[in-house]
């Protein structure tokens, strides 16, 4: 066997030696030591898991996850509420175009009249610049945490996970249409503005129809990343699935855990499904 | 959503009349016939966001009115005033390291266990008979579909709170989307080292660790520190739920209306994300120069 296993002995011949061996020792060593204080501040300890009463607890928890709840009255509730999440997730990205669409109209220096003729003014770049940094702020915030100082501030429920969703998705929604407005044929646009047509214009009859497809698909992208964030919000009590599945998982209840798990994943995998469709279907 | 879909029944208007004929009867433009599928989608989305709004019933005027604006306005203004006493400081910053620590311990995890199940889960040649790779595939596909927070909240029952639960969080969820990535990788990777070993009669183990797993690996590399930036976004929030790391300091100071370290909390997260979303800028550019 010409092609057998290296053993040992042939390592010996200098001609096989892996010439790499100490650089791979080497940064294995680093790797390790880098990882030690990251183990030690995530309080790394597998064995929790099998202390006889955390294990007590989880095999019991399991255990309840077969069969899934399936009674009547929670099966309208799970209904109910993941009709909930849907509708959260969708007037959540609704709010967000109609905040990301003036922002997006705002900053795109593709609009720029003044930058037709060499540089951008000062005003106008100062400005595009600071709607910038509003965007950047609003998606900087996670949702979730948007989410929490909305239930301090209007209560909890769904409007605290709209308006969440809301800023931060305009924040993602205003970033994401200014590249595509710009990285998408200037020329036309050009034109037109150089021909004396209003932004106005210019925008609905150059930018739109040229970017039109693009900003559709990423939209319904956005849509479906949505129904996944409000189940999330859900758990801080913005409504919806995620408030049902807090509650359940607080009552160690887990067969209902397990419907509203199936019920998420069914939900997702639906709006994965959907929107991958209309997407196509915008090819 | 909707103003997007009149502004992709634009692209299709503009484009469908020219090839008609002057002084023929107008056919109903192309988007607007009942048995294109842009038409029931716009329908579709439009009845979906009526819907949604009408049975949230939000009281949008309510939440907008003068009193929760002002409301909003005296909270906003409670966190203009940061508690930035030293001993604090030192506690945010160890909140920030732990988080920063999850982040990377969980992305590694998954990137191990990721790369694990791509391997069953991916056809390597043509004739691979591949007989895991549906059953891996779909279990990739439950890791992947539970949020961060919901795996949280459902290993805080069996490991307790605190940042363990929400490393094994992240490494759970970021398994099943490394393990998908992984696996199309493994799948598209040029063939010619791992068909060059193969036909000498090598077994699969080893083409797959002196063939396939060095022609792939930059891409593995560069997908897992991808996901290694989401992660640390995701692990800031994750402690909300009792994870560990920023968002649990955050819970805790907002459950007791502590509005000066909630302001301080709120600013290390905003300057984590802003910090790991500019240093991921750079180094992208550095490595594509």
């Amino acid at each position: 066997m010409t092609t057998g296993p290296v053993s040992i002995a042939v390592i010996k011949d200098p001609a096989l030696r892996d010439p790499a061996w100490t650089r791979r020792v080497f940064w294995f060593v680093v790797g390790c030591v880098l990882l030690w204080p990251a183990l030690v501040s995530t309080e790394f300890r597998p064995w929790v898991f099998f202390e006889t009463e955390n294990l007590k607890v989880t095999t019991r928890f399991l255990a309840e996850f077969f069969p899934p709840a399936l009674n009547p009255e929670f099966l309208e509730l799970v209904a109910r509420e993941a009709w909930r999440t849907v509708a959260i997730a969708t007037a959540g990205t609704f709010l967000a175009l109609v905040l990301a669409i003036p922002l997006t109209l705002l900053s795109t220096t593709v609009l720029s009249v003044s930058s037709l003729s060499g540089r951008m003014h000062a005003l106008p770049f100062v400005i595009r610049q600071l709607i910038r940094w509003l965007l950047i702020l609003l998606r900087s915030v996670p949702e979730l945490i948007w989410a929490l100082v909305f239930v301090r501030v209007v209560g909890l429920g769904p409007a605290a996970g709209v308006l969440a969703i809301a800023l931060t998705y305009a924040g993602m929604l205003g970033k994401v249409y200014g590249e595509i407005l710009e990285s998408g044929e200037r020329e036309p646009a050009t034109a037109l503005l150089r021909n004396g047509a209003g932004r106005m214009q210019t925008f609905f009859f150059s930018i739109l129809p040229c970017n039109a497809k693009e900003l559709t698909s990423y939209t319904i992208y956005r849509w479906e990343c949505a129904i996944r964030a409000s189940t999330v919000l859900g758990f801080v009590g913005a409504g919806g699935l995620g408030q049902q599945m807090d509650n359940s998982m607080r009552m160690f209840n887990g067969s209902e855990v397990a419907t509203m798990l199936i019920v998420f994943i069914l939900l997702v995998g639906l709006a994965d499904l959907l929107s991958t469709w209309m997407r196509r279907a915008l090819q | 959503m909707d103003a997007a879909g009149t502004a992709m029944s634009q692209a299709t208007t503009d484009r469908s009349p020219s090839s008609q004929p002057q002084g023929a009867p107008r056919r109903p433009r192309h988007w607007m016939r009942l048995d294109s599928p842009v038409c029931w989608s716009l329908v579709g989305t439009v009845a979906l966001i009526v819907l949604s709004f009408w049975s949230l019933d939000l009281q949008l005027g309510r939440v907008l009115s003068v009193e929760s604006l002002g409301r909003m306005g005296k909270f906003l203004g409670e966190l203009m005033s940061p508690n930035l006493e030293p001993v604090f400081l030192s506690k945010l910053l160890q909140a920030s390291l732990d988080t920063l620590a999850m982040s990377a311990v969980g992305t590694l995890l998954a990137a191990i266990f990721g790369l694990l199940l791509a391997v069953p889960a991916s056809r390597s040649y043509a004739g691979d008979p591949a007989r895991w790779r549906f059953l891996t595939r779909l279990v990739l596909n439950a890791l992947r579909a539970i949020p961060e927070l919901v795996w949280a909240a459902l290993l805080l029952i069996s490991a307790g709170l605190g940042p363990f639960a929400g490393t094994l969080a992240l490494g759970l969820h970021t398994t099943g989307v490394l393990g998908r990535l992984f696996a199309e990788s493994i799948e598209n990777a040029p063939q010619h080292a791992a068909s060059a070993l193969r036909v000498q009669g090598i077994g699969e183990g080893r083409v797959f660790l002196y063939a396939t797993l060095p022609t792939v690996s930059p891409q593995l590399m560069s997908y897992s520190l991808y996901r290694w930036e989401n992660n640390i976004r995701a692990a800031a929030v994750l402690g909300v739920v009792g994870g560990g790391g920023l968002g649990q300091m955050l819970s805790f100071h907002m459950g007791l209306f502590q509005m000066q370290e909630t302001s301080s909390i709120l600013a290390a997260m905003i300057l984590l994300v802003i910090l790991v979303d500019t240093l991921s800028y750079f180094a992208r550019r550095l490595l594509s120069r």
